[in-house]
């Protein structure tokens, strides 16, 4: 007699997890390698400024928003801020994960409480609702809204109501739903590489470029 | 056997009073989920229990689910049930074996049938089925003729209710469990391994008073198997606070936090351990500071390694991961050079084309 909520979660862990890591992290180097080896044509101008520098400093001073726009366009900013951190406190401080990450590179630090976790992953599918809604309403970010922008909100925003759900046996059977769990960040990982939730690497290098040509240009990022 | 005493009269000679044994049934009823109204029911109920007929059947197993029933500290009432049972035939328990065993073994049957229980422990192999016989016959054949005159089958143990240890990867004697076996016979799983002498008993018990108690999905009864150990683990505040021993004697291990970082299966494991616990509810697994295994579940043999965390993933993946490094750095290698020379190619290509040109082209 089987227990198809215990095969399914075994597939997960298993030969599931496996074709998704190998899809992510292979996928992840071939972008890698492909962006830094095309490069970029070499600028014969005489430069004006420090490019390098400038190309560093951008990679962090992007992420701090201009003077005004918080005011301008608060549900992208607080909800991105909110899902951004959110999603890496609920990934990173959540035990069952820090002991997955331990298994792979030896590493750990200390969990978070339930208290901190849950609330924080509520709060994150929120601001995930709310980026969507204004992706609805807000003619101008719904004319520039793709496909691709609809399913990576989407892929986010499973990991975290699933994990939820398995966490507090809201409903389903708890195997069932943590294995289902487990095959939503498998469908993350898959996609990663080859749509746009691959910025979460790729930022590194496009705020890298676009700094350093403005840098060498004289311009102050 | 036949003319065994009823329960009141053995307990009177094994000096157990009226109160213990009401107490015991107010217990049992509280384990099988009845309401408390119920007590005087089941104590009727079990001194007058017609005595069934028991048929034991053990097949491909390692004697510890037996152990368990008959080592469970006793003269107590659960041995007293048990044995107020007429068990006509448990080829490990009684004295006789091989053609006089089977001989009693068919008495039994012929005596009772369509009446007798059957319990079976331990898993039947069906690749061939001379790799277990007893007395010339196969575990396969013994399994379909005996239980073609039960009433009902109890799988006592996770080897008959679902394959168990011989049903573990590779499987080399194509264990199955009772029930890929037998499918037109009501069927109590009482996994477990070996399951708590408590739950079997009072799953006997049950069957004496009540009949056929209310299953899961897995065959098994609701009343012992319905919460998850992780549900019922008093270990659970400090998961929820994220306290965790890392290892088997630090200071978490010590101070008695959880032991998911161990490898413990309890949130994906239904036992009564962590309420009935073991040794006349001295402790359970957990509480002796061991992760829990996961043993009432189906296959929890090939569940990935005993002391590796549930979120950890069960196969080779870093190897895997290290490959896609490589494989992932060639290919994006590749790609980006064919660009470059499609690139290059494409420039070379490239005709010069004044104006006048244009103007006698079109
Ligand atoms: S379930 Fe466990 S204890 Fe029972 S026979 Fe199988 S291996 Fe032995
Ligand atoms: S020890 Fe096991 S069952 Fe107990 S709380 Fe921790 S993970 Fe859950």
């Amino acid at each position: 007699m089987n227990n198809p909520a215990f095969d399914l979660l075994m597939w997960a862990r298993g030969p599931g997890f496996d074709i998704a890591l190998v899809i992510f992290v292979g996928g992840i180097v071939l972008r890698l390698f492909e962006i830094s080896i095309l490069g970029r044509k070499r600028d014969l101008a005489p430069a004006k400024g420090n490019g390098f520098l400038q190309g560093l400093k951008t990679i962090f001073s992007r992420s701090v928003p201009r003077e005004g726009l918080v005011k301008f366009a608060p549900v992208t900013y607080i909800g991105g801020y909110v899902f951004h951190i959110g999603f890496f406190v609920a990934f990173f401080f959540f035990a069952p994960h820090i002991a997955l990450i331990d298994d792979a590179f030896g590493i750990s630090w200390p969990a978070a409480g339930r208290v901190i976790i849950e609330s924080v992953t509520a709060l994150t599918v929120l601001a995930l609702l709310a980026l969507t809604y204004s992706r609805f309403t807000d003619p101008v970010r719904k004319s520039l809204t793709t496909f691709d922008d609809y399913l990576v909100l989407l892929l986010s925003a499973l990991p975290l109501i699933t994990g939820y759900v398995a966490v507090n046996k809201l409903f389903g059977d708890p195997t069932m739903m943590l294995a289902v769990h487990l095959l939503t960040v498998e469908a993350l990982m898959i996609a990663f590489p080859f749509t746009k939730l691959m910025h979460a690497v790729s930022f590194v290098l496009s705020r890298y470029y676009n700094g350093s040509i403005q840098g060498r240009k004289g311009a102050e990022s | 056997m036949a003319n065994k005493p009823l329960l009141p009269e053995m307990m009177k000679t094994h000096g157990v009073s009226r109160r213990a044994f009401l107490k015991y049934c107010a217990s049992l009823t509280s384990l099988m989920a009845l309401s408390p109204a119920m007590v005087p029911r089941v104590a009727k109920a079990l001194e007058s229990a017609p005595r069934p007929s028991v048929i034991w059947l053990s097949f491909q197993e390692c004697t510890g689910c037996t152990e368990s029933i008959t080592r469970s500290h006793s003269p107590t009432i659960e041995d007293l049930i048990f044995n107020s049972v007429s068990l006509d035939y448990h080829h490990t328990l009684q004295a006789a074996s091989g053609h006089a065993a089977e001989a009693a073994r068919e008495q039994a049957m012929k005596d009772n049938y369509g009446k007798y229980l059957l319990v079976v422990d331990g898993s039947i192999p069906i690749k061939d089925p001379g790799y277990s016989c007893i007395a010339g016959i196969s575990n396969l054949d013994m399994l379909k003729e005996t239980a073609a005159g039960a009433a009902a089958i109890v799988s006592v143990g996770t080897c008959a209710a679902y394959g168990g240890v011989g049903h573990a990867n590779p499987n080399p004697t194509g264990a199955v469990a009772v029930s890929e076996i037998i499918t037109d016979k009501p069927i109590i799983n009482v996994p477990g391994c070996p399951p708590i002498p408590v739950v079997m008993t009072g799953v006997l018990a049950h069957f004496l008073t009540f009949g056929i108690p209310e299953l899961d999905a897995l065959g098994r009864p609701k009343a012992f198997f319905g919460e998850s150990i992780h549900d019922r683990c008093y270990r659970r505040p400090f998961y929820d606070k994220g306290k965790f021993a890392e290892s088997f004697d630090d200071e978490g291990a010590r101070g008695g936090w959880c032991l998911y970082k161990l490898g413990c299966k309890g949130p994906t494991t239904h036992s009564a351990c962590a309420t009935v616990k073991w040794n006349n509810g001295v402790s359970f697994p957990i509480e002796a500071g061991h992760p829990c295994l996961g043993c009432t579940e189906p296959d929890f043999w090939d569940n990935g390694g005993f002391y590796k965390p549930l979120s950890v993933p069960s196969g080779d993946y870093r190897k895997m991961g290290l490959a896609a490094i490589v494989g992932g750095a060639a290919i994006g290698t590749a790609s980006a050079l064919l660009s470059k020379a499609g690139k290059a190619k494409a420039v070379k290509a490239h005709e010069t084309v004044n104006a006048h040109d244009l103007e006698k082209s079109s």
